[in-house]
C-alpha cells in the first residue's frame, strides 16, 4: 500500500532522498504500523514527540500497535510547541 | 522586596514627573504587571473613557521577577484601554526594556493627560524629564530609537516607542521595544501616539532586591533545570522557534487561510520554519540566522531574519540588509495563510516594516486578508484601493500594503482601522474575523474547539495568549485533549485563562509554561516577595484579575452578546481535513464557562463570586 510520510523539523534529515517540502509517498506492507515506517528511516523513536495520522492526534507510545492504511499520511515533530 | 516601591507617575499636559508609592496592599492582592497596572487603571479611569482622548490612562507595569536572575523574567506588560476594542488592552513584551525600567528604580510607569506638543520620557535612575521629541515625530521606530541613544550619548539605554503608525493612529499600532520586541495587540501605539508621546527611554544602575535570597535562588536554579530538560523549552522552541507551528497546525487542518474561507494552506511549508532554515538565495545561507534571547531567558526562541538581498522587496533598498527581528508563527501565518502569500521574503519585509512602523502583524494582516476578500467579491475596487490589486496571494500587494499602513498613507489608512471598521464601511461586516473588534490570530475555532471559547471569551478580544488550549488540544502539554470535541473545554479554557492572568501578573514569559506549573513559578515569587506564595494563592490571583478586567469590559458596555464569534465560524463546516463538517461550537460551551465561572447566564460575575475574589 501507499502511504506519505512527513518528517518535520530535525527529523527531516530521515528522509530518503526524493523527498520534497518534507514528505515523500512510500510503498509500504499492508498492515504496516507507524512504528514499522519509523524504524524503516531509522528515526529514533524517542525523539517522536508529536505524531499525526491524516492530522489526527496518535500517541507515540501507541506507534507499534496503530496500523496505517492505503492513502494515510503519517507526519511526525520532534518536541515543538509554539505561540 | 521584589519591588522597587516606587510609581513614576507623568502628567504629559503639565509636563510632570512624580514619584509615588506603590500601593503594596493592591500588590498582595493583584501580584504585579497584567493585575496590578489593571487595578490602578480601573481605579483611576472611567471604563467608557475615549480610548484616544486625554483621560484614558497608559500604564507601563513590571512584575516582581522583572529584572531578577528568573528565567525569563524581564517582561513588562502595557495596560490602557483598547482603541481597536474598545475593551481593556494588555500587551505584553519582552526583551530588555523591562528590566531596565525596575534596574531604574521604577515598578511602574503611569502616563495620564496629553502633551501639548511631541515629546518622549527619558528616565535615568531616579532622574525623569520629558525632552521634546519634534526632530524624531514622524520618524520610524528604528530612526528614533538610535537618535535618542545618540543624543543621551548612551548606547546602553533601552528604549520603547511607536512608529509613523502610531502617531497617525493605526488602530493596531504597537509599542516597539529593543527594536524588534513589541506590546503588540489592541493599539496600545495608538494610545501613546494620542499623548504626542513617541517614546520612553531608560536606563538603569541598580538591582532588583529580593526578600530571601538563597531561597530565591534555590528555586530559580531548580527552575531553570526543568526548563533545559524539557524537550520543548530545552530543545525545540530555541532550536525552530514558534515557526515550528506552522506545518503542525496546517496537517491539523486548523490553519486560517484566506480570510478563514479555508482551514488549510497548499503554502505553508514555503512560510514554515523548516523553510525558514533551508539555504536560500545566491549566497545560500538560510533566512533564519540566528536564534536570540530576550532579557534572562533560557529558552531563546526568538528568531533573527535577513531578507535575500535580491528580492524585489529590497534590491534597491540596502537599509533593509541587515539582520533583524524574523517571522515568529502568528505574524507568518497573518501576513502569509490570511493573505494567501507563500513568498518567505515578502514575509520576512513585512513584518520587518511591522517592528519599523510598530504594527501588529496579526490584526494588519488579518485586516488585508478581510479587504482580499471583499475586493474578489466587488465590495472593493481599484478606485477604493489606490490602485492597489488586492487578489489573494500577491506579495506584491502585500509588501505595498504593509508600507503604507505603517505609514498611515493612502488605502493604508483604511486598513488601519482593523477589519471590524473597514468591513463594517464596505457593507461586508460578516467577513471580519474578529471578536469584540480584534483580529483572532492563527487557530481555526472549528478544528481546536478551545480555542473558539478562548477566542470569545478573551478580555481584550480575540487572543490566543489569554488561554492557549493549542497546547492541550494539538501539542498533549500538559495533557492530551480532543481539539474536534467541546466536553470539558469551558474547565480547560477557564484554568489556562487564570493560570495565564498569574504568570502575566509575574514578569515571566508564558512560554515557561511549556515546561513549568504554577508548582514551578510560586516557589520563584515567594522567595522574591515577602508573605507566603502559594499555588493556590497565585490561582486565586489570576481568577481575580480575570473578574476585574472582565467587570471593566461589562461597565465599558460590553455584554455577553460580544462573547461570539464570527458567523463564518459558527455557520460554515470546515471543508477539508479532520474538522471537516464541523463548526464551532460555542453555543455548547459558552453556558458551561459561565458557570464554571461562577457568573449568571448574562455573563455577569455573580455577588457570591465577587465576594470570594474581594472584588
Amino acid at each position: 500500500m501507499k502511504i506519505t510520510l512527513k518528517l518535520y523539523a530535525t527529523l527531516g534529515a530521515f528522509l530518503p532522498p526524493g523527498a520534497q517540502r518534507n514528505a515523500i509517498d512510500l510503498d509500504v506492507s499492508d498492515g504496516a504500523t507507524i512504528g514499522d515506517v519509523l524504524a524503516r528511516q531509522n528515526v529514533p523513536r524517542e525523539t517522536c514527540h508529536l505524531i499525526l495520522v491524516n492530522g489526527i492526534f496518535s500517541p507515540p507510545a501507541n506507534a507499534d500497535a496503530r496500523e496505517l492504511v492505503d492513502g494515510d499520511t503519517l507526519a511526525v515533530w520532534p518536541p515543538v510547541a509554539g505561540g | 522586596m521584589g519591588w522597587t516601591g516606587k510609581i513614576l507617575r507623568v502628567n504629559l499636559a503639565k509636563g510632570t514627573c512624580t514619584p509615588e508609592d506603590l500601593n503594596m496592599d493592591w500588590a498582595g492582592q493583584y501580584l504585579g504587571q497584567r493585575g496590578l497596572a489593571t487595578k490602578y487603571l480601573v481605579e483611576e479611569t472611567d471604563p467608557k473613557v475615549d480610548p484616544l482622548s486625554p483621560d484614558n490612562k497608559l500604564i507601563f507595569a513590571t512584575g516582581p521577577l522583572t529584572g531578577t536572575c528568573a528565567s525569563t523574567g524581564g517582561r513588562y506588560s502595557v495596560i490602557t484601554k483598547g482603541p481597536l476594542t474598545g475593551a481593556i488592552a494588555c500587551s505584553n513584551s519582552g526583551g530588555y526594556w523591562g528590566a531596565e525600567l525596575k534596574f531604574a528604580g521604577w515598578d511602574m510607569i503611569i502616563l495620564e493627560g496629553k502633551s501639548k506638543k511631541p515629546v518622549y520620557l527619558c528616565v535615568i535612575d531616579g532622574k525623569a524629564e520629558l525632552c521634546d521629541a519634534s526632530e524624531i515625530w514622524g520618524k520610524s521606530v528604528w530612526d528614533m530609537d538610535p537618535w535618542i541613544k545618540s543624543r543621551h550619548q548612551d548606547p546602553m539605554m533601552h528604549v520603547a516607542g511607536i512608529g509613523i503608525a502610531g502617531e497617525n493612529g493605526v488602530l493596531y499600532s504597537c509599542i516597539i521595544n529593543d527594536l524588534h520586541r513589541a506590546a503588540g495587540r489592541s493599539g496600545v501605539g495608538a494610545v501613546m501616539g494620542s499623548k504626542n508621546l513617541k517614546a520612553i527611554a531608560v536606563r538603569g544602575t541598580g538591582g532588583v532586591k529580593v526578600d530571601d535570597f538563597p531561597a530565591f535562588l534555590a528555586a530559580t536554579s531548580a527552575a531553570k533545570e526543568v526548563l533545559a530538560a524539557n524537550a520543548v523549552t530545552g530543545e525545540g522552541l530555541p532550536t525552530f522557534g514558534t515557526q515550528v507551528l506552522m506545518n503542525v497546525i496546517n496537517e491539523a487542518g486548523a490553519l486560517p487561510t484566506r480570510n478563514t474561507r479555508d482551514v488549510e494552506f497548499e503554502g505553508a511549508h514555503d512560510i514554515s520554519a523548516e523553510a525558514m532554515a533551508a539555504p536560500s538565495g545566491k549566497d545560500g545561507k538560510p533566512n533564519l540566522l540566528a536564534n536570540q534571547a530576550c532579557f534572562g531567558c533560557t529558552i531563546a526562541c526568538g528568531r533573527i531574519s535577513k531578507v535575500n538581498e535580491e528580492h524585489y522587496t529590497v534590491q534597491n533598498k540596502p537599509e533593509y540588509w541587515h539582520a533583524s527581528g524574523g517571522l515568529e508563527y502568528e505574524a507568518a501565518w497573518a501576513l502569509g495563510a490570511a493573505t494567501g502569500v507563500s513568498d518567505l521574503d515578502a514575509l520576512t519585509y513585512a513584518n520587518f516594516i511591522c517592528n519599523e512602523q510598530g504594527i501588529d502583524p496579526i490584526s494588519f494582516g488579518a485586516t488585508l486578508g478581510a479587504a482580499m476578500e471583499m475586493y474578489q467579491d466587488g465590495a472593493l475596487t481599484e478606485k477604493d484601493t489606490d490602485g492597489l490589486e488586492l487578489k489573494f496571494g500577491s506579495a506584491e500587494s502585500l509588501t505595498s500594503a504593509v508600507e503604507l499602513t505603517g505609514r498611515a498613507e493612502g488605502f493604508g489608512k483604511e486598513l488601519g482601522m482593523g477589519s471590524k471598521k473597514l468591513c463594517d464601511k464596505y457593507g461586508r461586516p460578516e467577513l471580519s474575523m474578529t471578536v469584540k473588534g480584534q483580529e483572532f490570530p492563527a487557530y481555526d475555532p472549528r478544528a481546536i474547539q478551545g480555542m473558539g471559547l478562548t477566542y470569545a471569551t478573551s478580555n481584550r478580544g480575540a487572543c490566543h495568549l489569554r488561554s492557549y488550549t493549542v497546547s492541550s488540544e494539538i501539542l498533549g502539554i500538559p495533557e492530551k485533549t480532543d481539539p474536534l470535541v467541546t466536553d470539558g473545554k469551558a474547565g480547560l479554557v477557564k484554568a489556562f485563562q487564570d493560570a495565564t492572568a498569574a504568570v502575566d501578573s509575574a514578569g515571566l514569559c508564558i512560554f515557561t509554561t511549556f515546561a513549568w506549573t504554577l508548582e514551578d513559578i510560586a516557589p520563584q515569587i515567594d522567595g522574591a516577595l515577602a508573605g507566603k506564595w502559594s499555588v493556590d494563592r497565585l490561582l486565586e490571583i489570576g481568577e481575580r484579575v480575570w473578574n476585574l478586567e472582565r467587570q471593566y469590559n461589562l461597565q465599558a458596555g460590553f455584554t455577553a452578546k460580544d462573547d461570539t464569534l464570527p458567523k463564518r465560524l459558527l455557520k460554515d463546516a470546515a471543508k477539508t481535513g479532520p474538522a471537516k463538517g464541523l463548526t464551532a461550537g460555542l453555543d455548547k460551551m459558552l453556558p458551561e464557562y459561565y458557570e464554571a465561572r461562577g457568573w449568571t447566564k448574562e455573563g455577569v460575575p455573580t455577588n457570591e463570586t465577587l465576594a470570594r475574589l474581594a472584588l
